[in-house]
């Protein structure tokens, strides 16, 4: 747990300087209860305003929810004992052109897409254990069990 | 059937494996229960879904379809969901959605970084949005119509951002939360043949989200 401070302390420190700055695919916006960030290797506890990158994994607590804005302006947000990862966000601020995969890997996600997903249909796409989703421009939940109430 | 099981099993280890200590892990047996609802956005308007599983295809696109994999294993056509039933069902998600995205438009004189009279009370309307956004971000592309060079314009319509700029951080608004860009005259708001003056594409728009 300590090393997971010290992480979050020195990933605190490199962000002003613009490490990866380019990188970041979102910005977390909303955090209720547990919610930590996955990111190579380390987990992070997540807060409002933390930028993700490609790759990260959120997961949430059985108390736990959150929401994130991402740059092609699609929200994406997750319930209790939920885990989403950030496969690829790819996105062309000029064309709007991009790719965008998530996968669900057990709990609630509900979704608004954003300019990636109505400039080309089927550039987003969300993974669940055994569906894939293309997503033509739309909002839509997923539930991905196990969840028990 | 049952190899259709274990690969569930493995796939829900294998996340359970990489999760936080937090999330608790699902039973290994666990049946399999997925489900994916097409929702009406704010305006009532439906986009469309493809749902895939094992080959077989199914297109969501009206209002609450929903499409389920359950312990068959087969996707199966859900009906449509009653609304109630996806408030309960997706509660704390759909309670977590970020803010969405608010879009303003400010419009300028003709080759000038100057707004238009009816365009400057926009500029506080800004300020307020932005009380309701977590960590807010604000975007702000300029845009031209498409008399004078692309060249000329790319330029102008940064120096549209950057007057819209100045003005967001004299009201307050910190600079490490405001983005700037030009789009010159790529992105018209009404198509128009090059060289024609046309007032809705010199504009400047703002994304608080």
């Amino acid at each position: 747990m300590r090393h997971g401070f010290a992480v979050v302390l020195v990933l605190a420190l490199l962000a002003p300087v613009g490490v990866g700055a380019a990188d970041d695919v979102g910005r977390v916006k909303v955090v209720k209860g547990g919610v930590t960030i996955q990111r190579s290797g380390g987990s992070l506890p997540a807060t409002v305003g933390m930028k993700l990158l490609e790759g990260d994994v959120i997961a949430t607590g059985r108390d736990g929810s959150a929401g994130v804005t991402f740059n092609d302006d699609s929200l994406l947000s997750v319930g209790p004992d939920s885990v989403l990862a950030i496969d690829r966000f790819a996105f062309d601020s000029t064309t709007h052109a991009g790719r965008f995969d998530t996968s669900l890997r057990q709990g609630t996600l509900s979704a608004v897409s954003g300019k990636i997903a109505k400039q080309s249909p089927d550039a987003m796409k969300v993974r669940t254990p055994s569906t894939i989703l293309g997503v033509r421009g739309t909002e839509f939940v997923v539930r991905a069990a196990p969840v028990t109430p | 059937m049952r190899r259709a099981l274990a690969v569930v099993a493995v796939v829900v280890t294998a996340a359970g494996c990489a999760a936080a200590p937090t999330v608790r892990e699902a039973p290994a047996a666990a049946p399999r229960d997925e489900m994916v609802v097409l929702l009406p956005g704010p305006d009532g308007k439906v986009g469309a879904l493809s749902v895939t599983h094992e080959g077989h295809q199914q297109t969501l696109d009206a209002p609450y379809a929903t499409a389920r994999v359950q312990r068959q294993g087969q996707l199966e056509d859900g009906g449509r969901m009653a609304a109630e039933q996806v408030q309960q069902t997706f509660a704390r998600a759909l309670d977590a959605q970020p803010a969405r995205p608010v879009r303003f438009i400010l419009y300028f004189l003709g080759d000038s970084d100057e707004f238009t009279a009816e365009s400057k009370p926009e500029i506080p309307k800004v300020l307020k949005e932005i009380a309701g956004h977590p960590s807010p971000e604000i975007i702000v592309v300029g845009h031209t119509d498409r008399v004078g060079s692309l060249t000329y314009n790319d330029a102008l319509s940064l120096r549209r951002a950057e007057r819209v700029r100045v003005q967001l951080e004299k009201i307050g608004i910190p600079s490490e939360q405001i983005r700037v860009a030009g789009r010159g005259e790529r992105e018209p708001l009404v198509p128009t043949e090059d060289e024609v003056a046309e007032p809705r594409n010199r504009r400047v728009e703002i994304t608080v989200r």
